[in-house]
């Protein structure tokens, strides 16, 4: 084919090369992830989802230290396999105060999506100190040292301020706070005030036995188990209009 | 060693004209005939596909494509929807509802006891209840719904914590449970929690210490201890409340059975009453199961042999 093109020119000038291969390679991203930001209903617009308490905060920043997402997705797929297994199939409205989202894409442990409330806290601790205690034919590696490592709070307060960057609503100021208040109701909004973050994970690991222990020594099993108790639980299905749903895709 | 490409015959080829090492040099074909068509082919596809399925951004919405599909929402009534997989999913599952209608119709209307007559509907209950077990109680009851001595009830004998008939085997999937037995551990003295473990033991046939026992039951039975509030004059437990009858060997939080020597055995009893059981949580099902879903686990879990 005679076109007046030759190749040579981008193969004789390597800066040239370099700017077109990276738009090559980046185009399909741009075009299927820039008009997500401006498309209507890509964030469902559902009642429920919420921020999490710093306590469940750091239970996600260890279960990330910890690498579960290597092998548990937090992505139910709209299958029928899927849904009956696991549960409605997962929201983006879900994932919306995720940063970075845990979705993942192995599953070699189950989807963890919807784990919130499904087994008690008791059968989580075993579980994670001793998987095959309970579930004789697991894979999974223990988890003990959860059990035994004192919770690290001193930084909370950093973590909501990143977090709050990227556009969580955890209030710094009296007006955030009043505006979580009218938002989420003034039990969360408590939670999500960031100069009483140590306080309310220390008040709400007391109030509950995540580990097995009310008011015993806060533990990273407290964070870990508190985070996977909230996971997948929030919205409230009877309310949601799932042919809105069908329609926002 | 091969020549230089360049000199091959009549059909010799262009090189790029570089050269390296003296005598390594770039082809410079042209891409074959079939695949640069085959490359156009799949740009006119494309065109066919955007007509057809969601495709192109276009400010705040994007182009729905021409392909629908029609489902039955929960309303009972018909929606066509541009094509999706969310759409696709409830398509799917108006086909296996559609399917499996007049079995569920057939659990719902048919009592309990009546279910067990009609041998298709019973092999789809246990069919059907057999993989919902699998997938949300196996978990904690095990695969074979045997349970884990120190954490959770068996649901194959016929020892019930909270009563073993349809009704209160629905209610506690419903609902959930919350096992609760005070620490002893602080309120009693050392010997007086032996005394207790002895008599417990002795009710099971345990070799006990005859003197710790006639103490121990005297214990039982007063208020300092008041474990007859709970476990009842006879010590046969009360499904009301979750207390678990002491006299028929069956042990859940005291691991009684590893033990080979009454002493352990008993050390194994004095553990519970003194430390107290806060654990026994059955979490609430009827959020995340329908309820005919749980109306078949009821069916399934009282036929795996204990149902009372």
């Amino acid at each position: 084919m005679k076109l007046g093109f030759k190749h040579e020119w981008i193969e004789t000038n390597i800066g040239l090369m370099v700017v077109i291969t990276m738009l090559a390679i980046s185009v399909a991203g741009m075009v299927e992830i820039i008009p997500l930001f401006f498309i209507k209903g890509t964030v469902e617009n559902v009642a429920g989802p919420r921020p999490y308490t710093p306590l469940e905060l750091r239970g996600r920043d260890i279960y990330q230290d910890n690498g579960c997402f290597y092998c548990h997705s937090q992505m139910i797929r709209p299958f029928r396999d899927e849904e009956l297994r696991y549960g409605h199939y997962s929201l983006a409205a879900e994932s919306q105060y995720d940063h970075p989202f845990l979705w993942g894409s192995e599953r070699t442990g189950p989807d963890l999506a919807r784990i919130g409330g499904k087994y008690s806290n008791a059968w989580h601790v075993q579980h994670l100190i001793d998987p095959r205690s309970v579930v004789s034919q697991s894979i999974m590696p223990g988890f003990p040292w959860l059990a035994t490592t004192p919770l690290n709070m001193s930084d909370i307060e950093a973590r909501m301020k990143a977090l709050r960057d990227v556009g969580v609503p955890y209030a710094l100021t009296k007006q955030e706070y009043e505006a979580d208040v009218k938002k989420f109701g003034p039990e969360l909004a408590k939670q999500y005030y960031i100069p009483n973050a140590q306080q309310n994970i220390i008040e709400q690991a007391n109030a509950n036995d995540y580990d097995g222990r009310k008011n015993g020594p806060i533990t990273e099993m407290d964070a870990v188990i508190a985070y996977l108790q909230s996971l997948g639980n929030q919205v409230d299905w009877s309310k949601v209009n799932e042919n809105q749903l069908v329609k926002d895709r | 060693m091969s020549q230089n490409p360049s000199q091959q015959g009549q059909q010799a080829v262009q090189t790029t004209g570089h050269v390296w090492d003296g005598d390594l040099q770039e082809f410079n074909n042209p891409l074959p005939t079939w695949w640069v068509y085959t490359f156009f082919a799949t740009i006119v596809f494309s065109i066919g596909y955007w007509l057809i399925y969601p495709a192109w951004p276009i400010g705040n919405t994007y182009t729905r494509g021409f392909d629908t599909i029609t489902y039955v929402d929960k309303a009972g009534q018909k929606v066509t929807s541009h094509w999706n997989t969310r759409a696709l999913l409830m398509e799917d599952m108006n086909k296996a509802a559609a399917f499996q209608k007049p079995f569920f119709d057939k659990v719902l209307a048919t009592p309990y006891e009546q279910i067990a007559k009609d041998p298709e509907l019973e092999n789809f209950v246990m069919a059907t209840g057999h993989s919902l077990f699998e997938n949300n109680c196996a978990s904690c009851h095990q695969t074979g719904a045997q349970g884990l001595v120190g954490h959770y009830p068996n649901l194959t004998d016929d020892d019930w914590l909270y009563g073993g008939r349809y009704a209160q085997i629905n209610y506690t999937i419903t609902d959930g449970r919350h096992g609760y037995m005070p620490t002893f551990g602080e309120v009693l003295e050392p010997a007086q929690i032996d005394d207790l473990a002895n008599y417990v033991a002795s009710l099971s046939g345990i070799h006990a210490d005859p003197a710790k026992v006639a103490a121990g039951r005297q214990l039982f039975h007063s208020d300092t201890a008041g474990c007859f509030y709970c476990h009842g004059e006879q010590a046969t437990g009360r499904h009301v409340i979750g207390a678990p009858n002491l006299t028929d060997q069956i042990w859940l939080w005291a691991d009684v059975p590893a033990h080979h020597t009454a002493q352990g055995k008993i050390e194994a009893i004095r553990k519970v009453i003194y430390n107290g059981v806060n654990k026994g949580v059955m979490p609430a099902w009827g959020d995340r199961l329908s309820p005919v879903d749980i109306k078949v686990l009821t069916f399934y879990v009282h036929n795996l042999g204990g149902g009372q």
